[in-house]
């Protein structure tokens, strides 16, 4: 029996968490996430699992990396600050592949800025935080239910491609309450146990996939590392087919099934002229502007990115290949634009309407903006 | 048909809840959509409180208020603050034993609002001996003056929404301020 | 040379050998060390997890034939606190130095230590950063010199088995690789105790430590060391000018207390009838 409820985003992302498996969570208090804490803090034991407020938001995501390793599907949630603090070990969680979803609700940056107001200005940092060379997934929710999808979502690619997985949703939608429809078909990707054999390899190079990756205490006896390792997991730092065959193939696991993780969704694209690309809560408004603009006659559409990273080049390009420009509407100074630029820039004007200061850009406003494109 | 409703008052008057309680009538009980949306701010903590409710036969685009066809208010420094965006001939419900009309009389009469009366503060403490329902109070008043929701989802909203062992007096309020604006 | 062989070998990943330490290291002394007291702790080796940091000592657990985290720079215990709270069976040890654990990772460890989570830490303290080349640590004496401290260090070190017993830990002991009997049976102890258990080891770091503070051996290091062991009993009885300078060795924590992923597992079995799942990654059923 399907279920409805009517909630809040950062409710709904807690109950896709607990839907998906997640059974343990460790987060630090930030607003505009902290309702994800308070509802694990509350939810989480009623079905064995555990929550933990660490210390800081740099213990958190050492804590998730570790739960994940003890076998359990891990969560923190957080906002701009935390997720800067973050930045080190997720990288760590990416050189040693290890599965965990991270939520940054966002709110206005840089620095502590605007802790109730929302933005989109943590993207870039989503994409390149850490450093060194990795290839993230990010999802980007616009609605209450999507954020409880894309929770579930996050924790199947983290399994699917043993990686971090980012859910980028923004105050909007993390405050706001809407209707939610739980399912009792939830599909959800539980993680591989590795056959016990003498040639596994925890850190294989197999082609176009992942390892399976077993639980510490299965008897396996690994070693896992945030040095350049061998397929082993052994620390080898100085030799560079090591690091390069690593660090390739934890980039082409993600790149070369981005037919298959690229989400993107559009209306009214095959005929228009201009066309909105946006991703998060600015969808709404997209939405309804583009509503609004084909009642008027005017010819546009609207895209809307699912999964902001891996970048969805191949299917932007072909929704958008009949259009004369392309209007990107997001809540910061540009960070999606500079992508949207590189992809499509070459055959198309692309237009940024970028919007700081913490309001959800309107569909007048946007409708402003399409006008000066279109020259009325 | 899209509608707006801004409910505002003061920080401790239950704003939050009553605006969750139309969302939750509209979309689970009434077949309609609905979101709802509250300021975070500072004043979110004693000073004015806000709380809006988008609810539409169609799916919800832009979730937010932007000029509401009926605005709701519980204190006077909200009804000030807040009857700005109020749209033409839209709908204006007062406490009035919290809020003053006569100040905010030049912006009725320029722009055609239609205003009710409810005492739910007074109800509250009058009919049904607790305060702290006047939000619920009024949520019957708005049901009743608005028919935004309906009376049926309004009741099952409620009793799916305040703490157990407390249904019996807020259906009570919420029947209260039904009846006030009858 | 097969006679010869070290016996707790079967305990070490052989193909990882030879290691990195320098010759006179206590790092291979702490080795035998912790393994010993495993074996009079009857600890089951398999259900043993590592958990380190970085620097010197957080390689050992790449070294030792066992699951092992080795992680960044000071969230050893962040890491291993989620480890162990997703599965409380687990035995998990965290090795770690000063710098990773007094320095960039002194809140967590603190924080640790106060939640009492079944952790067994090992802190091997050399007084300096290894790793980087010998740089001045949270634990170097006053006045002693370092690459970073050309003029002699000018702060206060901190005094990390008082402060972890401070913080609320249940076990916390102090010992030098000069006093191997002590240190085997308070790592013993930790390994037994259902709590956060702290064991500092003063060690002797001579390519470092000792080459800036003219003590050019490892023996003269001992020597040193040795010399300036003052047992607590003793301590608790000098005056703080006494104690300058002074290695005061001994338990500084040794109680029983409620232990965190106890108390996790009593709120899930009250909420859920049942007690914290383990492995339910690998589930769809949950």
């Amino acid at each position: 029996m399907a279920e409805e409820f009517f909630i809040q985003g950062n409710e709904a992302c807690a109950k896709g968490a607990i839907a998906a498996g997640c059974r343990f969570f460790a987060g630090y208090p930030i607003t505009p996430s902290t309702e994800v804490a308070e509802t694990l803090a509350r939810e989480l034991p009623k079905v064995g699992g555990s929550f933990v407020q660490m210390e800081d938001e740099i213990a958190s995501a050492g804590a998730i990396i570790g739960g994940s390793w003890g076998g359990t599907k891990s969560m923190t949630a957080t906002s701009g600050p935390g997720i800067s603090l973050m930045q080190e070990n997720i990288g760590y969680a990416f050189m040693t592949e290890t599965p965990i979803v991270i939520v940054d609700v966002q709110r206005g940056s840089p620095s502590t800025a605007q802790p109730t107001m929302a933005s989109q200005s943590d993207m870039m940092q989503a994409r390149w935080g850490s450093h060194g060379d990795y290839e993230p997934i990010a999802l980007s929710p616009s609605s209450v239910q999507e954020f409880f999808d894309f929770t579930i979502k996050a924790f199947n690619l983290a399994e699917e491609y043993r990686c971090p997985v980012l859910v980028m949703a923004d105050e909007v939608i993390g405050h706001m309450r809407e209707k939610i429809v739980v399912g009792d078909d939830i599909e959800v990707v539980a993680r591989k146990r590795p056959e016990k054999t003498d040639d596994y390899l925890p850190f294989e190079n197999i082609e176009n996939g992942t390892t399976p990756m077993p639980a510490f205490g299965d008897g396996f006896n690994i070693h896992v590392t945030g040095l350049t390792h061998d397929e082993r997991g052994y620390p080898d730092t100085n030799t560079p087919e090591t690091h390069h065959n690593l660090v390739k193939r934890i980039c082409d696991k993600v790149l070369n099934n981005k037919d298959k993780i690229c989400s993107v969704r559009s209306e009214n694209c095959e005929d228009a002229d201009i066309i909105i690309v946006s991703y998060g809560a600015p969808v709404r408004s997209a939405v309804e502007a583009v509503n609004r603009a084909r009642a008027n006659n005017q010819k546009v559409g609207y895209v809307k990115i699912d999964t902001p990273w891996p970048f969805p080049d191949e299917q932007l390009k072909e929704i958008t290949k009949n259009a004369s420009d392309v209007l990107v509407v997001e809540m910061n100074l540009g960070q999606m634009y500079y992508e949207v630029d590189r992809v499509l820039g070459k055959d198309v004007n692309v237009h940024l309407m970028g919007v700081i200061g913490g309001l959800l850009p309107t569909p007048d406003e946007i409708l402003d903006e399409i006008n000066k494109i279109g020259g009325n | 048909m899209r509608t707006e409703i801004r409910i505002c008052g003061f920080g401790g008057q239950g704003i939050i809840l009553a605006g969750i309680i139309l969302g939750k009538s509209a979309s689970l009980f009434d077949e309609k959509e609905a979101v709802q949306t509250q300021s975070y701010g500072p004043e979110a903590r004693g000073g004015a409180s806000k709380c809006e409710v988008v609810i539409s036969d169609t799916e919800v685009d832009y979730p937010k208020v932007q000029s509401p066809d009926i605005l709701v208010a519980m204190s006077n420094e909200a009804l000030i603050k807040y009857i700005v965006d109020l749209k033409d001939n839209g709908t204006l419900i007062v406490d009035p034993g919290t809020t003053d009309v006569e100040d905010v009389r030049d912006f009725i009469d320029e722009h055609n609002i239609e205003v009710y009366e409810a005492p739910a503060t007074k109800t509250a403490t009058d009919e049904i001996g607790l305060k702290i329902v006047a939000n619920i109070v009024m949520v019957g008043a708005i049901t009743k003056i608005t028919k935004v929701i309906s009376k049926e989802a309004a009741i099952k909203a409620i009793e799916a929404s305040v703490p157990k062992g407390t249904e019996e007096k807020n259906i009570a309020a919420f029947e209260a301020g039904y009846a006030l604006a009858e | 040379m097969s006679e010869n062989k070290n016996r707790f070998l079967p305990y070490l990943r052989e193909d990882r050998l030879p290691h990195i330490f320098c010759p006179g290291c206590g790092n291979g002394a702490i080795i035998n060390a912790f393994l010993a007291a495993m074996e009079k702790a009857d600890m089951d080796f398999d259900n043993i997890a590592m958990v380190s940091g970085i620097g010197c000592s957080s390689r050992i657990p790449g070294y030792l034939k066992c699951d092992s985290l080795h992680t960044t720079h000071g969230r050893a215990l962040s890491f291993a606190t989620g480890l162990k709270t997703a599965n409380k069976d687990l035995d998990v040890v965290v090795f770690t130095g000063d710098g990773d654990a007094a320095s960039i990772g002194g809140n967590h460890l603190i924080h640790a230590a106060r939640r009492n989570i079944n952790l067994t830490v090992i802190c091997i303290n050399n007084n300096i950063y290894g790793m980087t080349g010998g740089q001045i640590s949270p634990t170097s004496p006053k006045g002693s010199f370092a690459t970073t401290a050309p003029y002699g260090n000018l702060d206060t070190p901190f005094k990390l088995a008082e402060l972890v017993a401070a913080a609320g830990a249940s076990y916390s002991a102090r010992w030098t690789t000069v006093q191997m009997e002590n240190l085997v049976l308070s790592i013993k102890a930790g390994l037994k105790n259902k709590g956060f258990s702290f064991i500092e080891v003063a060690t002797q770091c001579p390519t470092y430590f000792g080459r800036k503070n003219k003590l050019k051996t490892p023996t003269a290091m001992a020597a040193v060391m040795k010399a300036n062991t003052v047992f607590k009993s003793a301590a608790d009885r000098m005056s703080a000018r006494e104690l300058e300078g002074k290695i005061v060795v001994g338990e500084f924590a040794n109680t029983q207390k409620d232990e965190f992923t106890e108390n996790l597992e009593r709120i899930s079995v009250e909420k859920s009838g049942k007690k914290t799942l383990i492995n339910s990654a690998y589930s769809t059923e949950l």
